[in-house]
């Protein structure tokens, strides 16, 4: 039988990404989660929504899909931007920002990984795909 | 004032700000609004009551570690309670529970600040 899916299109837009959470916590219900999986997932989303609403540099819009499986929410967040490279991405540390030049953002990745089971980052010229994974403890 | 700020209050020379909704962009600068105002009215203690922001993102948090930067030049403090858990846990991951305080409560954050 074909898993369950639901997939999303969003402009980007101002705040588009709680379109997301909303959809989140809607499966998140239907799969039993918890409210801690619930929140990891829906604050995985929005920084995966906002990575590619601000750097995908493009007016396309940002497809999300929701694979529901029977022991793990799969999310694929994917755009058409002009892709980036995940090696030059720093890991963050408040301790190099604080009463420095630095700038205070670019946590987003650091955040998606840290709430997440996996994380896998496809990215091209043609567009970037962050899959997410959550495994489900029932 | 930002529809983000529900309320402000002070007690015990601390300034408490109330919030309502999602701590994004604009909801970070609203709180940070209110900060530097008080900063150079003379105040150094804060407290955010985040009991009705669920929802944050990685921006809006980014913009309480400058406050937090800002706080540091005049010997301040930050605080926060009745967070959600999923934003204590964003706290911790990006690292303001090394500069700044979670409290439970109201009345544990005014009597430690």
């Amino acid at each position: 039988m074909k898993k369950p899916s639901v997939e999303l299109k969003l402009p980007i837009l101002p705040n588009m990404e709680l379109i997301a959470t909303q959809t989140a916590e809607v499966i998140a219900r239907h799969m039993n989660l918890t409210d801690d999986q619930s929140g990891e997932i829906s604050m995985a989303l929005i920084e995966a929504c906002i990575n590619a609403f601000e750097h995908s540099k493009t007016d396309s819009n940002v497809f999300i899909h929701f694979l529901i499986e029977e022991d793990s929410l799969v999310m694929k967040v994917i755009d058409q931007g002009i892709g980036f490279d995940k090696t030059k991405v720093e890991i963050p540390k408040i301790e190099n920002k604080i009463g420095k030049e630095e700038r205070k953002r670019g946590w987003g990745l650091q955040l998606i990984q840290e709430l997440m089971d996996s994380v896998e980052f496809e990215s091209n010229s043609d567009g970037t795909t962050v899959t997410m994974k959550k495994n489900i403890k029932h | 004032m930002s529809s983000f700020i529900k309320s402000t209050k002070e007690a015990n020379q601390i300034v408490i700000i109330e919030t309502d909704g999602y701590l994004n962009n604009e909801g970070g600068e609203a709180i940070s609004a209110i900060c530097y105002e008080k900063i150079k009215g003379g105040q150094h203690k804060f407290l955010i009551n985040m009991a009705g922001t669920k929802v944050v993102n990685s921006i809006g948090v980014s913009i309480l570690i400058e406050i937090i930067e800002k706080l540091q030049e005049v010997d301040g403090k930050i605080g926060y309670y009745n967070l959600a858990p999923i934003v204590a846990k964003t706290f911790n991951i990006m690292g303001l529970t090394k500069y700044s305080t979670v409290f439970a409560t109201e009345e544990e954050a005014v009597g430690a600040l």
